[in-house]
């Protein structure tokens, strides 16, 4: 485990006001989570430097790029970082080629082959290339590889997939989990898409106009029953599962987490396979007695915790202990006065959809 | 058509003076335009306006003030003589320092209105892989502005030939000192030997035209490259 990432950081614009204190992993992909104008890119801006804010302190990797106690600034080309823009912004006088090696050659170590960067991301045959031959996800990709090419000790991105539409994004997102398997550096991925951080986070990071709303661990933020800064249709547990039997027949696995197994759609991995199984909170309903003759197929007994009004008054939102796992479901709270719900209950919980994520 | 030996000794003049100001303008127009570009300084509107001045004021006006502040009583005449440079009107170094201060404009605001262009985020972007500001410069923000540095050295060297009143006023009329194309013409009309003028003027728009017509061609080719 590599050291923490410190970032501490307050910058008042306007009537915008950034207020963050945050020590985060020093490894694996932390997600930096929030709506439109709650500072997630700012945030990484001054991590980055680009932003000079005072007060400050950010210490990536055992270095400090940025003391406001001491008056230490560590301009942005002096901090070993990759930076990935939401538009792949590479140079347009320069071709594929030509944009990694600007990278490769400023970092020092002219010398070291591109050959695993260009085929940990599939980009090898582009590069002679010029960046408005490429479509989106590829310039994205290359801008992810010459980012790379400086050898940083942590990646920020910020959303990258946001300029790229539905099937493209479907085309990086097995890059980045590629990367984040495969790269021993810390990763801060902003974006405002509960998918990617379902998929790609091990961290996440709330951020509300400028405050962090929470910090930690991916399954116990997401949760979490006090955070109304996640969208209502965002709202669901993930559960980090091993594949078990595979049904061949209906092409069905068993994904068993602590607590719990569900039925999911047979990825086709081996058994014993880590996966992220998510399962959002609309797509899980209460009874009291396990239902007979129903098409859900996945019926969990579980225990309510709490009970919290949802984001319209005719919503509740229950959270559920399924053994040591926690779920969440979103159901009327007509349904909840008339099923007499209350912590320490006993209910089923229908899942009617859980998703592999990865 | 042929030229006399003297007509032949001003077009070699005339281009002498045009390359040699083209290449200290845009030296000195670069960070002018660089600054011009990012700053947002109260002083940004004040230089502007300095630097478009050749744009509206006649270049009598110009001369004039130049022939009297390089004079043996003006205060660059006395930094020209502290330096040991000597006087300069009337040399082909006045000529110089007059298209200099005369075709400003035509250097700087091409490079202004391109710099602009390059935005800050391939700067930025060129930040974060460790290039410094002066490898920024030098290595992204010139070649994303080709086209603009393209068009300031053809409208500088184009402006320049085309000169006359400044020519006037600070040059004289020397011959194979000062005395250009455009000085020189007009030497032809006084005189009246109307044929050298003409010889002279035709050659004069036919290189005006092609200079114009290769700036058109070469804006659509950067726009299609770089679009």
């Amino acid at each position: 485990m590599n050291a923490p990432l410190e970032i501490r950081a307050r910058l008042a614009r306007g009537d915008f006001t950034l207020d963050v204190d945050l020590r985060l992993p020093g490894s694996g992909i932390t997600a930096i989570f929030g709506a439109s104008g709650s500072g997630k890119t700012t945030l990484l801006r001054c991590v980055a430097g680009l932003e000079r804010v005072a007060p400050a302190r950010i210490a990536i990797a055992r270095e400090v790029w940025q003391d406001s106690a001491s008056g230490r600034f560590v301009p942005t080309h002096r901090r070993a970082l990759g930076y990935v823009f939401q538009e792949a912004s590479l140079f347009d006088h320069l071709d594929v080629r030509g944009n990694l090696d600007f990278a490769r050659r400023r970092s020092g170590d002219g010398r070291t082959s591109l050959q695993p960067l260009l085929e940990l991301l599939g980009i090898a045959g582009l590069l002679d290339r010029r960046p408005w031959q490429l479509s989106g996800g590829e310039r994205q990709r290359v801008a992810i590889a010459r980012a790379l090419a400086t050898r940083p000790r942590v990646l920020l991105l910020d959303e990258p997939l946001a300029a790229v539409d539905l099937s493209r994004r479907r085309e990086i997102l097995p890059w980045l989990e590629r990367l984040r398997d495969e790269l021993r550096i810390p990763m801060l991925y902003v974006t405002h898409s509960g998918d990617e951080v379902a998929r790609l986070a091990g961290h996440l990071v709330l951020l509300e106009a400028g405050t962090v709303r929470a910090s930690g661990p991916l399954a116990e933020v997401l949760s979490r029953v006090d955070l109304p800064a996640i969208p209502a249709e965002e709202r669901g547990a993930l559960l980090h599962a091993t594949i078990g039997e595979r049904d061949a027949a209906w092409h069905l696995a068993h994904a068993r987490f602590a607590g719990g197994a569900v039925w999911v759609q047979d990825p086709g991995l081996a058994p014993g396979a880590a996966v992220r199984v998510r399962v959002l909170a609309r797509d899980v309903s209460l009874a009291l007695q396990p239902p007979e003759r129903s098409s859900i197929q996945n019926v969990l007994p579980c225990t309510v915790r709490a009970i919290v009004p949802g984001a319209h008054p005719s919503q509740a939102l229950v959270q559920l202990a399924c053994g040591e796992s926690l779920l969440l479901a979103r159901i009327t709270a007509r349904a909840v006065d008339q099923l007499g719900l209350a912590p320490g209950a006993t209910v089923w919980a229908q899942v009617k959809s859980a998703a592999l994520v990865a | 058509m042929s030229f006399a030996a003297d007509d032949l000794q001003a077009i070699r003049l005339t281009l002498e003076l045009a390359a040699t100001t083209t290449l200290v303008l845009l030296v000195l127009a670069a960070p002018l335009a660089w600054w011009l570009a990012r700053t947002r300084s109260r002083w940004r509107g004040p230089v502007s306006a300095v630097v478009a001045l050749p744009l509206v004021l006649p270049p009598t006006v110009l001369g004039f003030y130049l022939l009297v502040s390089l004079g043996p009583q003006g205060w660059g005449g006395q930094l020209t003589q502290a330096l040991g440079l000597g006087l300069l009107p009337f040399t082909f170094g006045g000529l110089l320092v007059g298209s200099i201060v005369y075709s400003l404009p035509f250097a700087v605001q091409p490079l202004q209105h391109a710099f602009e262009a390059v935005g800050r985020r391939p700067l930025e972007a060129a930040a974060t892989l460790r290039a410094g500001p002066w490898d920024r410069f030098f290595h992204v923000v010139l070649p994303l502005s080709r086209g603009g540095i393209v068009q300031a050295a053809v409208l500088t060297f184009a402006h320049t030939v085309g000169e006359f009143g400044v020519v006037l006023m600070i040059g004289g009329n020397i011959p194979e000192q000062t005395r250009v194309v455009s000085t020189q013409i007009y030497g032809h009309v006084e005189a009246l030997q109307y044929t050298q003028a003409h010889a002279l003027s035709a050659a004069m728009l036919a290189f005006s035209f092609a200079v114009l017509l290769a700036l058109a061609m070469l804006n659509r080719r950067s726009t299609r490259v770089l679009g």
